[in-house]
């Protein structure tokens, strides 16, 4: 399932996810992972591929399809002092367990006045782009974004793949983390740590002075892609990633508008009422005298995900649609 | 097939400037649609049609002055919607009973270079064009920025409801300026309705404003005025510029009229030790460093108004705030047409030379449009100057919100009773015209009386 | 997983009130310790008194809520325990310090029975900063860390699986400690009930499901919600020990709580208790009744749990006249106190909001 690994350099999304996971259990022998077919399978996208042979059944646990059950189950066990990790095969799976991540992870430390935190992590798959149609494609973390209570993050690159789960371990919250499916098999030259693997901060992947490409997760390659585009013609476009979805990096934001006095908005999920809307809205809110055009968003077509290609392709952002927004706004 | 022809926009107006189309042969239009530019002697009016159909021939060229009724254009009209009757009645021929009070200024020559204008007539009050309207209509109309002399109503006897307003609110677009070009413009002291956009649908962007900042302005009469409302529709050329300056005077004017309560003051001033005080000064200093009459009236008037200082500042909001300093708003009229009246700033604390060469400099760049943002922004109290157009005396139009404007005629020698003896000396008529909101006669009489007093000793100046 | 296989082959068979698995171990007293949880222990009738205060401290606790509701004094959802008391103080013994309990918007009696003081959950009703909560959860959410009592869950069902990743990590530690999780009839209709039992079972997790079935999932009859209403055959078939019991009767709860709780510590995986009970007022504090008969509700407050105790004890000699009045005056002292601790009781500033939104401060969002 996992790529060989002919130069020892390089490395896949997956397999930085996976250093992650081992690096964790390695250190921390509270730290366990549970979900469907995390073990004998090895992932249903071969995050977890080889961790059961290192660290047996009890801490690689293969549930059973009951997402709100062993959701649930991870919450109380990170009540009583475990650092369990959830794995979720997909966002779309993870409404059955949405009770459990709303009503109870978000919701326990304040609603018990601060007696109890709940130090869960759960992974789960996001997006579309591989044909898999409207019940495995959808990226519904603008909607975990809403709720205080949980962070949400979004590892788009490998360093942050690879180095992301440490910090959300350490975090006395639950914290949920948003891999997009294409992402899996991106491979490049896993570089240092970024210079702070910090879950509190927007990164700025590509600096620019025209326009702020404003994205995060499986959408950055494509805003990446389009700045290039654009600099082709003459535009200087900023790439800014979230990374991190709740609480949001207003700052970072603000200040990249601030430069560019211009901003277009990356987002896969439907553009009503989405993560897009938000960074649109605070936008609006903090940088209204920096803009210098109307903040442009694109987002997926507003239908489910269909399954053929072309027609998956013509839902989702695409490059030549974000080179196509920045040039509304620039031009 | 209906003509669209030239509209009477007045009682008074027999025959318009068709300036610009609005519309191509073939493009379909809606009743009530903007679709040409007329100017009129006092004017330049978008007119709108009153059929719904597609335009077809343009029987006028721009630039052509054709009487009122000529066929502008033909319009292929479809069906009218059977719902709405016109009930209008013909637009500004059928007079009306009762006027309203406002629509009828005092026929006072405005501030303009006499060339510039055709005769300024006042058109007979009965038969300007409708625009009666109630309180609540009126307040509508300020809140929005509708002016309702544009307006025709549509209500019994010609009068404006708030939906007239409403509409007349929808079809004017709002200028398009992005938040960053808005501020950049109040940072850097630029007129914004004298900025063409560049962005979609004619924004304003922050570069526009930049450049002009930077490079030289166009048309500025004061960033106080309400937006040209073509600002939407770039201006292009020279032509298109002028016109959209006098529109902008037109409306801040028509605007002054409307809302301030002008009284005016005149005094005469005898002139003879300052004309003997500027020879002398003349003859001892070099050519370059002449002073003009215009530079003692300036200063004199500036020491008036620090005196007076009730003079000097804005009325906003129903109430008066002091200028920070004594700016004369110096009227200067342009070669192309229109004016401005840019900043002398500070002027009661320049020396005369000083004053002189500033005025120089002020005047030279208003002409060739190069007048810096704050130059137009910033005059607390405006002096015009007509002089040397040759008329005697001035009563000005405030601009608003400036609550009053010096005026100073020719220096004309004119019999005059000095001492009980009859002797032939130079004098000049000064004028005042103040917002009665601001002040009372009695404090414009002082600023006058100043301003007299001040012109015999000119070498306190 | 191979205790999951064993516990799947203990077949169960369907009687009312005996155990339905012959080999579930007797309630093992080594494992047992001191203190409260110890109580079984002692001799009869002092134990029956310590019970029966223990349920009358519940009723009279519940009953001022209700004069303190009416005065406005508490808002909210309050769901009264009143009729079902036998349930808490008899699960309660058999439960130590160490264990954690799981409980349900309707957990006044589990919280007052686990220790947690009249005075904070007063306080919580009164939402004073003071309360058990903090004065953010109510009458529905009461929590205490210490004690281990995780809410005060108003979400039916939704705290079972929550309940079974607490007993998850003392399996996996090798704690031998109990997760007691109470939850209602209503609760066999969600899948979370179905979703968590499959999963404890299969990895054999020390949980005790306490289901209190007062037959009434709000309005809805269990005839009308379940379409088989043997809870206990049903959990049963998930390979998990499961009785049914008069939870009408403290001692008899009492007796069924130990010997479940027994087995889970003795390694047998989680145990299911199926306590047939009745509330004797609204679904909460008020409701028009409508769903049930009024002979019904008077067939069933015949059973009083507090009152068949006394009667017991009474027959036996074990109560004498005086007593009742003497442990009336001493819950009523304490309910005063609580109500006035909780009048005194600041409330919490409106800037504190935002504190345990999460636990590092104010969130940068």
């Amino acid at each position: 399932m996992g790529p060989g690994r002919t130069d020892e350099r390089k490395t896949t999304y997956r397999e930085a996810l996976r250093e992650g996971l081992r690096e964790a259990m390695r250190s921390d022998d509270r730290v366990f992972l549970m979900g469907e077919d995390v073990g004998r399978y090895g992932g249903c996208f071969g995050v977890s591929l080889g961790l059961l042979e290192e660290f047996g059944p009890e801490r690689v646990r293969d549930t059973p399809l009951s997402e709100s059950a062993f959701v649930g189950a991870g919450i109380g066990a990170a009540l009583a002092g475990m650092r369990p990790i959830v794995e979720i095969m997909t966002v779309n799976f993870s409404l059955l367990a949405l009770d459990q991540i709303l009503n109870n992870a978000a919701t326990l430390l304040h609603m018990s006045g601060g007696q109890l935190p709940v130090p869960l992590v759960i992974r789960m798959t996001t997006g579309a782009g591989r044909q898999l149609a409207a019940q495995h494609s959808h990226s519904l973390e603008g909607w975990y974004a809403h709720i205080p209570g949980i962070r949400v993050i979004a590892p788009a690159t490998l360093e942050d793949a690879r180095h992301m789960l440490a910090p959300a371990l350490a975090d006395p919250d639950p914290v949920l983390i948003f891999e997009h499916g294409v992402l899996y098999n991106a491979s490049g030259e896993l570089g240092p740590p970024a210079a702070a693997v910090d879950l509190d901060h927007a990164a700025v992947r590509r600096s620019g002075t025209d326009i702020s490409l404003i994205t995060y997760g499986g959408s950055l390659p494509k805003a990446l892609m389009a700045a290039d585009e654009l600099a082709v013609d003459g535009i200087s476009a900023e790439v800014v990633d979230l990374r991190t979805l709740r609480p949001l990096d207003g700052g970072t934001i603000a200040a990249s508008v601030a430069r560019t006095h211009r901003a277009v908005v990356v987002d896969e999920a439907w553009r009503t009422g989405s993560l897009a809307a938000e960074v649109s809205a605070r936008i609006a809110e903090g940088s209204f005298y920096e803009l210098d055009a109307p903040v442009e968003r694109v987002c997926s077509a507003e239908c489910p995900m269909p399954y053929a290609r072309r027609l998956e392709e013509a839902a989702l952002p695409q490059v030549t649609d974000i080179v196509a927004a920045a040039h509304r706004a620039v031009d | 097939m209906a003509e669209f022809t030239m509209p009477s926009l007045g009682a008074d107006m027999d025959e318009g400037t068709l300036q610009e189309w609005l519309v191509r042969p073939g493009e379909r239009v809606r009743r009530g649609d903007p679709v040409a530019v007329v100017e009129t002697a006092k004017s330049t009016i978008e007119v709108e049609c009153f059929e719904t159909g597609t335009v077809g021939e343009l029987l006028v060229e721009p630039g052509r002055t054709v009487p009122v009724g000529t066929p502008l254009a033909l319009i292929e009209t479809e069906p009218r919607e059977p719902e709405k009757p016109r009930r209008k009645p013909p637009r500004g021929r059928k007079p009306k009973a009762t006027p309203p009070p406002e629509a009828i200024p005092p026929p006072l020559p405005e501030p303009a270079p006499a060339g510039v204008q055709e005769s300024p007539v006042a058109p007979p009050p009965e038969e300007r064009p409708q625009h009666e309207a109630v309180p609540l209509v009126r307040r509508l109309a300020r809140e929005r920025g509708v002016d309702l002399e544009t307006l025709h109503g549509s209500g019994l006897h010609g009068r404006i409801s708030r939906s007239d307003v409403r509409r007349a609110a929808a079809r004017q677009p709002r200028a398009r300026i992005t938040p960053l070009a808005r501020r950049l413009a109040g940072e850097l002291g630029v007129d914004l309705s004298t900025v063409s956009g560049t962005g979609r649908y004619g924004a304003v962007r922050a570069d526009d404003v930049r450049k002009a900042a930077a490079g030289p302005a166009t048309a500025l009469v004061s960033d106080r005025a309400e937006p040209a409302r073509t600002a939407a529709e770039p201006a292009r050329t020279a032509d298109d510029r002028a016109a959209a300056m006098r529109r902008t005077i037109a409306s801040l004017m028509a605007r002054s009229k409307r809302d301030i309560p002008h009284y005016y003051l005149s005094t005469t001033v005898d002139m003879a030790a300052a004309m003997g005080w500027l020879r002398e000064h003349n003859r001892r200093g070099p050519v370059g460093e002449r002073v003009l009459p215009a530079a003692l009236l300036l200063k004199a008037a500036a020491l008036a108004v620090r005196e007076v200082p009730a003079l000097n500042g804005f009325w906003t909001e129903d109430h008066f705030t002091e200028g920070d300093g004594v700016h004369l708003g110096v009227a200067v009229s342009l070669r192309g047409g229109g004016l401005v009246a840019p900043a002398l700033r500070d002027a009661d604390t320049l020396a005369l030379p000083q004053l002189m060469a500033r005025l120089k400099d002020l005047v030279t760049r208003a002409r060739e449009g190069r007048l810096r943002g704050s130059e137009v922004s910033d005059p607390t109290i405006t002096v015009t100057n007509l002089g040397d157009q040759g008329v005697e005396s001035v009563l000005g139009v405030i601009y608003p919100p400036q609550v009053a404007l010096i005026g100073f005629g020719r220096v004309v020698d004119r019999p005059c009773a000095v001492d009980g003896l009859l002797g032939v000396r130079p004098t000049v008529t000064a004028t005042l015209s103040a917002d009665h909101r601001a002040t009372d006669g009695a404090i414009g009489a002082r600023c006058l009386t100043a301003v007299d007093r001040l012109l015999q000793h000119p070498e306190e100046l | 997983m191979s205790p999951a296989r064993e516990t799947r082959t203990r077949k169960t068979s369907k009687t009312t009130e005996a155990p339905k698995t012959a080999k579930t171990p007797r309630a093992s007293k080594s494992v047992r310790k001191s203190g409260k949880g110890a109580s079984a222990d002692r001799p009869g009738a002092a134990h029956r008194r310590d019970l029966l205060h223990a349920m009358l401290r519940i009723r009279r606790f519940e009953e001022r809520c209700v004069e303190l509701y009416s005065a406005a004094k508490i808002r909210g959802f309050v769901h009264l325990y009143i009729g079902e008391e036998a349930v808490a103080v008899g699960v309660n013994e058999a439960l130590t310090a160490d264990d954690a309990v799981v409980s349900t918007y309707r957990e006044h009696g589990h919280a007052l029975a686990r220790g947690i003081p009249a005075e904070a959950v007063m306080a919580e009703m009164y939402g004073r900063t003071t309360g058990c909560s903090g004065g953010r959860g109510g009458s529905m959410h009461l929590f205490d860390a210490n004690r281990r009592f995780y809410g005060g869950n108003a979400i039916v069902a939704g705290g079972i699986p929550l309940a079974a990743g607490l007993a998850l990590a003392d399996r996996m530690r090798g704690q031998p400690r109990v997760t007691c999780c109470f939850f209602g009839d209503g609760a066999f209709a969600e899948g979370e009930f179905h979703e968590t039992a499959n999963l404890a079972a299969l990895w054999h997790l020390p949980l005790l499901l306490v289901c209190e079935n007062n037959r009434y999932a709000m309005g809805t009859a269990l005839e009308r919600h379940e379409a088989q209403t043997d809870l206990a055959l049903r959990a049963a078939s998930y390979g998990m020990v499961s009785w049914a019991v008069d939870g009408m009767d403290a001692e008899a709860v009492e007796t069924a709580a130990h010997r479940a709780a027994g087995g889970i510590r003795a390694g047998a995986g989680p145990h299911f208790l199926e306590l047939r009970t009745y509330r004797f007022r609204a679904h909460s504090m008020y409701d028009p009744d409508r769903y049930r008969d009024k002979a019904e509700i008077e067939r069933w407050k015949a059973q009083d749990p507090i009152e068949r105790l006394t009667d017991r004890m009474r027959e036996r000699g074990e109560l004498d006249d005086k007593e009742p009045a003497e442990a009336e005056r001493r819950i009523g002292d304490e309910v005063d106190q609580a109500v006035e601790a909780a009048e005194q009781a600041p409330e919490e500033s409106s800037e504190s909001l935002l504190r345990h939104v999460t636990s590092t401060p104010a969130e940068v969002s």
